[in-house]
């Protein structure tokens, strides 16, 4: 059994857009949702620069009850119950259904659970005081429980699963999705993944020397993906969520399609060769990639834009190589490459299903994003890519299919091959 | 404090806990938590964090088993308040 799987909803929250409007507004005109973070100056963090949503618990009201609302601490829960619930009513659906929806499920990644939360915890216990914890805790550091809360919202009952697979999870939880309709165990599902960057995860990271440290003064310049005065990443926080369907499914309902997922392949490079904890082994990135396209029934002419992982450190150059040995498409012929980090940053699990809703938008509005702070493009990297498929203004062009990648910690690669939807 | 003052009390504890806003404002010793008020099982724990906060007074397991109706409650409260801790 091999379904088609459409996409009929988006949702984002991003630092640089809290809905689907706003987040396309700012994709189109490359506005920047880095910020100087004044908190990470007083901690001595060597980057001080952030990808922050401005989000506000106010703005759970509606998506919630209010005694759900009351005791919610955990802002990655947050952060993905908006998303998720933002795009179930883009997808034409009622948030509150009376009886189980057997037919959708939900796969929704994460890296760390709430630290805020887990602090809490921690404080209460050891101040002997662990009798006023109270109920709402176990629930939010548990890392199902983004999908625990989404789930039990919607009232989900197919397959309910946490995925978590470093800076690979967001683009991991949209494939396994996709299997599950494709493979008939689902008619839809909820994907997407969010993530909350506290001072401790970001401190981790700090101390591994592999953040932005000299734009803090200029934080919209202090993402730089594919850029030679690129010296670390950004990290950020948000979420990216969107609906698939089976195809049939979303034509008897009379649903809006927003494209389609039309294959992908998650893998890892068994950190041998090349391979490492934190580096992605190429042979294991190539692979990813071919499989993806052999799984989508695509060849490699047919991608118009890689959405790149392409960090801002010293394996974007590395991941250029990989992309042009998988393709194996040189010069002014390679597609066009941007990456969303160099507005919003890098925000580790919720990476992959962000850059995904950006990806599915501009195939829908036919634009390539701009790649911001890319001046001064790697030389290496301009060996194997023209220029001018290195945009640094939004590009309108025809955009029918888009390979979307990221790789995470472990050695752990996830590829999406997206296009337009055609009735054929 | 009296049965009456706890009850007015016992309002403010209840609030965040449940969405059955108006059956809150009518309760009386007969409300059932769960039954009534549709609060989750799961946050009769907070609601006894809150009423010990709210008292000052420490409920113990025993005395928060019976804590299933408004009059439960009260008199789980009240014989606190006169016997502290």
């Amino acid at each position: 059994m091999n379904n088609r799987v459409v996409i009929t909803g988006l949702g984002v929250v991003s630092p640089n857009g809290l809905t689907i409007p706003d987040f396309l507004h700012a994709i189109r005109n490359g506005v920047s949702g880095i910020r100087f973070i004044p908190e990470y100056a007083d901690l001595k963090f060597n980057c001080q620069v952030s990808g922050i949503p401005e989000f506000e618990w106010d703005q759970l009201h509606n998506y919630i009850t209010e005694t759900s609302l009351y005791g919610l601490k955990g802002k990655g829960i947050a952060y993905g119950i908006k998303a998720a619930l933002d795009a179930w009513t883009d997808a034409g659906n009622e948030i509150v259904s009376e009886d189980t929806l057997w037919e959708t499920g939900c796969v929704f990644g994460s890296s760390v659970a709430d630290t805020d939360v887990i602090k809490i915890a921690i404080t209460r216990v050891d101040a002997k005081e662990s009798k006023k914890l109270g109920s709402r805790v176990v629930e939010q550091i548990m890392n199902s429980g983004i999908t625990a809360y989404i789930s039990g919202r919607l009232g989900l009952g197919n397959k309910i699963i946490n995925n978590s697979a470093a800076c690979a999870t967001g683009t991991q939880s949209i494939l396994m999705g996709y299997e599950y309709i494709k493979y008939g165990m689902a008619k839809r599902m909820v994907v997407g993944s969010s993530e909350y960057v506290d001072r401790y995860v970001f401190g981790g990271f700090d101390s591994m020397r592999v953040l932005s440290r000299k734009f803090n003064d200029e934080p919209e310049k202090a993402s730089r993906p594919m850029s030679l005065s690129a010296g670390g990443f950004v990290p950020g926080s948000g979420a990216g969520a969107l609906v698939l369907e089976d195809l049939d499914f979303a034509l008897a309902r009379g649903a809006k399609i927003y494209g389609e997922i039309l294959g992908g392949s998650t893998n890892s490079g068994g950190q041998r060769n090349g391979g490492s904890m934190t580096a992605p082994g190429p042979d294991g990135v190539v692979r990813c990639i071919t499989e993806a396209m052999a799984d989508s029934a695509i060849t490699a002419a047919d991608i118009d834009l890689i959405s790149g992982h392409l960090t801002a450190t010293i394996a974007d150059k590395l991941e250029i190589q990989n992309w042009a040995r998988a393709l194996a498409r040189t010069g002014g012929d390679f597609p066009f490459v941007n990456s969303l980090k160099s507005m919003i940053g890098h925000s580790l699990s919720a990476a992959g299903s962000i850059e995904t809703v950006a990806a599915v938008l501009q195939l829908k509005y036919n634009f390539v994003h701009p790649n911001l702070n890319l001046e001064d493009p790697i030389p290496e990297i301009l060996d194997i890519i023209g220029a001018n498929n290195l945009p640094t203004a939004k590009v309108d062009k025809v955009i029918n299919t888009v390979a979307k990648a990221n790789f995470g910690f472990g050695d752990v690669n996830s590829c999406l091959i997206i296009s337009k939807y055609r009735n054929n | 404090m009296n049965r009456k003052e706890i009850l007015i009390e016992l309002k403010k504890v209840l609030a965040p806990y449940t969405e059955s806003k108006a059956m809150l404002d009518g309760i009386n010793e007969e409300t059932d938590l769960i039954k009534d008020l549709n609060i989750n099982s799961a946050n009769l724990v907070d609601i006894i964090i809150d009423a010990e906060a709210q008292y000052n007074i420490e409920i113990d397991f025993d005395a928060a088993e019976k804590m299933y109706n408004v009059g439960n409650c009260i008199d789980v409260i009240s014989e606190k308040i006169n016997k502290p801790a």
